[in-house]
């Protein structure tokens, strides 16, 4: 015990002493939270829209009316030929392309029915396709306008309608922030106290100090703990301050469910990642290696935890291994504890699975770690 | 030019000795394209729905069974009552409720109208948003079923074209943000770092201390780095033709000269934040934590930039990776010629010159 107490004191100090490091550790968490929340926003509005009208008449204007009065929609150009507004297209001025045929007025009052063409740049296919949407049911509803009140018609029977009425629990207001702030702060802890960690032993290694350690009765598990804990400290604390700081001060989000819960889950969930970096730095040479090592397996834990892309849109050998991503765990735990309320009865399965990992991990990097080289 | 090459080749020899390092700079691309273009997609699809049907009758029926039809949902059919559904929610295990009245096809048939409630869990706004825009428009296309005797005509048809992505395979987004990104992370995080371990284990003390120009030291150091992210960029682009059937619509010989531009500019980046920096380790997370997340962002292929903020709009412009990614969409997918990207191509140039410049006034050929 005494020997674990001498070298946190040692590890603390290292840290400590260096200015830089600490700095990173609370100006880029904050810089982050403070930026990438309101840069990823995926709500699709303002989309970009070329018009292209061989008629100029009053239906078209009606049309196009309506479609600047949906609000989703900002008009980039107005032209009166199809290559005018393609030109805007290819670059990249417009999204979509909506071309009205002459003869459109004439053609829907003799009820010959006109057929107008939407263009659309399908780079990004969702953007596309809700594009595509909002403006076929735009002119759905200007088909019913017209239908009922221009053209000379039979009365149809009373049409049986369904209403739908959906309910948004849990966020009402549909803010995609309230979303992305928890699991960015997810990746942060993440990405710093696993980092660091797997580099600092290699930092000995590298040094030579290492050799020094060796040579003294301290037995491995005290140096892996000594390695282990300053950095489930800082990763703690970086978690705090997000959480509690930028994410209540800023963004208002206050979590819903119990924070014992989250800080249960938060303590283990350290454990295992720190872990995964300790098994690198006892792989790893130079630091140079264990960054990339790090860098290389943080890239898909990230990726492949349903921070920017959901896991269930995964095909399914791509969700198994998502299983078996610490990352994906706590992302997930974090929305539902802060953003559902949910209590340690709801994740206790994500817990145990967390706990495995923790233990495989560090028994794993313990097992690894040689006294001699 | 003698000094030059044999410094150039001392540093590939420092590449290639270090196989761990290797797998980050080939295996990333190749993970990342695959996972890219297999794994990961914005496309909601398999959502777990809770039916809460208290009607069960042909018409609730026949609506559940069109929502499994379509591969967006998956509808999972127990006994669930209102406590149950709001269990699952907390615990994550269903998107989305769709509740049926009790006599729903009653309601339809003789009171013309009856109602459906759908209850999405909006802690995902987006996910929330696009199922309940699924399931409305299953639920229309039912209603449309049901009044089909009734010829009702249609004044305004539309003919939707998508260009450039028929099938909206999300890989052709993904690909060129893919390539901007790999690019720009090997070539800052693997120079800085090269550079500043010389420092930190005083090895660039004897370089500097060499007859040849302290400046070609350092631009030795960039060299290998500049023909493995070249190869790099083939890997990629051969995975991407091969693999996931991407197009390749304008010239080759821009898209090389445009990303050994690209390439550079990104190269001139780590050298200045090898200069700016003492330790590995701050060069590593500077590197990778300053860079990775605002790259990931800021490049436009994840978030649109145009939903941005304004001063974020603005601070994207510094980002050299979005200019990148607007060149590749339109040379690579769209087939277009330097005509139209000449000026981000400017704007890239402007900036390697910017960062050599700051790097060249900045280097210090003393170490203390």
């Amino acid at each position: 015990m005494r020997t674990l107490r001498f070298l946190l004191q040692k590890e603390f100090l290292q840290i400590f002493r260096n200015k830089i490091i600490l700095r990173i550790i609370v100006v880029l968490p904050v810089m982050q939270l403070l930026i990438l929340p309101l840069a990823a926003d995926y709500e699709i509005k303002n989309i970009r829209i070329s018009i292209v009208d061989h008629d100029r008449s009053a239906y078209s204007r009606q049309l196009i009316n309506n479609i600047v009065a949906s609000g989703y929609f900002s008009i980039n150009d107005y032209s009166a030929a199809f290559e005018q507004s393609f030109e805007e297209f290819q670059k990249d001025h417009s999204d979509l392309i909506l071309e009205i045929p002459a003869r459109f007025e004439a053609d829907i009052a003799n009820q010959k029915g006109s057929e107008v063409l939407i263009a659309l740049n399908a780079i990004n296919g969702v953007k596309a396709s809700v594009g595509s949407t909002y403006l076929s049911r735009i002119i759905g509803a200007f088909n019913a306008d017209i239908r009922f009140r221009d053209l000379p018609q039979p009365r149809y029977p009373a049409v049986a309608a369904i209403e739908v009425v959906p309910q948004f629990w849990y966020n009402p207001l549909m803010k995609y922030r309230v979303f992305m702030v928890p699991g960015i702060l997810v990746m942060l802890v993440t990405a710093m106290a696993s980092f660091m960690c797997a580099l600092n032993i290699v930092k000995e290694k590298e040094g030579g100090t290492i050799e020094q350690i060796n040579v003294t009765p301290i037995r491995k598990y005290h140096f892996i703990l000594a390695k282990l804990i300053p950095f489930w400290v800082i990763g703690m604390f970086v978690f705090t301050l997000g959480l509690l700081g930028v994410a209540r001060l800023v963004y208002g989000i206050v979590p819903v469910g119990s924070l014992l819960t989250l800080y249960a889950f938060l303590a283990v969930y350290l454990v295992a990642m720190l872990g995964v970096g300790l098994i690198i730095s006892t792989y790893s040479a130079t630091q140079q290696q264990s960054m990339s090592l790090a860098f290389f397996f943080m890239m898909i834990f990230i990726l492949m935890g349903g921070l920017f892309t959901p896991v269930d849109s995964m095909p399914e050998w791509a969700q198994w291994i998502a299983r078996a991503n610490p990352v994906a765990y706590f992302i997930e735990v974090v929305r539902l504890v802060v953003l559902k309320g949910s209590s340690f009865y709801d994740i206790r399965g994500h817990f145990l699975v967390i706990t495995g990992m923790a233990l495989f991990f560090n028994v794993w990097a313990v097992w690894n770690y040689r006294k001699t080289s | 030019m003698k000094q030059f090459l044999t410094f150039v080749r001392k540093e590939f020899y420092h590449v290639f000795r270090d196989r761990k390092t290797l797998l980050l700079l080939f295996g990333m691309p190749v993970m990342q394209i695959v996972l890219f273009g297999f794994a990961l997609s914005n496309e909601i699809k398999n959502a777990r729905v809770a039916v809460y049907d208290l009607a069960n009758d042909a018409a609730s029926r026949r609506i559940i069974e069109k929502m499994e039809g379509g591969g967006k949902f998956e509808m999972e059919r127990k006994a669930w009552n209102r406590e149950g559904v709001e269990q699952a929610f907390r615990e994550g295990k269903v998107k989305m409720a769709v509740v049926f009245p009790a006599g729903f096809d009653d309601d339809l048939s003789h009171l013309n109208h009856a109602q459906v409630q759908l209850i999405a869990d909006a802690s995902d706004p987006n996910t929330a948003n696009t199922l309940v825009n699924y399931a409305s428009a299953i639920i229309m296309d039912y209603q449309r079923e049901r009044m089909q005797a009734a010829a009702i005509p249609v004044p305004v048809s539309t003919e939707v074209r998508m260009i450039y992505n028929p099938e909206l395979k999300s890989v052709t987004n993904f690909v060129p943000g893919v390539m901007a990104l790999i690019l720009l992370l090997i070539c800052v995080l693997m120079t800085s770092v090269s550079i500043v371990k010389e420092k930190e284990l005083g090895t660039m003390e004897v370089l500097l201390v060499s007859p040849f120009h302290p400046l070609l030291v350092i631009i030795s150091k960039a060299v290998p780095y500049f023909f493995l992210s070249l190869i790099n960029l083939t890997v990629i682009l051969i995975l991407s033709v091969t693999l996931m059937g991407m197009p390749i619509a304008g010239s080759l010989w821009l898209l090389y000269g445009v990303s050994s531009i690209f390439i550079m500019a990104a190269l001139s980046l780590g050298l200045f934040i090898s200069n700016v920096t003492h330790s590995q380790e701050a060069a590593m997370l500077i590197s990778l934590l300053g860079m990775l997340i605002p790259t990931l962002l800021f490049t436009g292929f994840m978030f649109p930039i145009e939903n941005m903020p304004l001063p974020l709009q603005v601070i994207s412009n510094i980002v050299i990776s979005k200019w990148y990614y607007i060149i590749v969409k339109s040379v690579m997918i769209k087939g277009l010629g330097l005509a139209a990207v000449w000026k981000e191509t400017l704007i890239l140039v402007f900036i390697t010159v910017l960062l050599l410049t700051m790097s060249a006034r900045t280097f210090k050929n003393r170490l203390a």
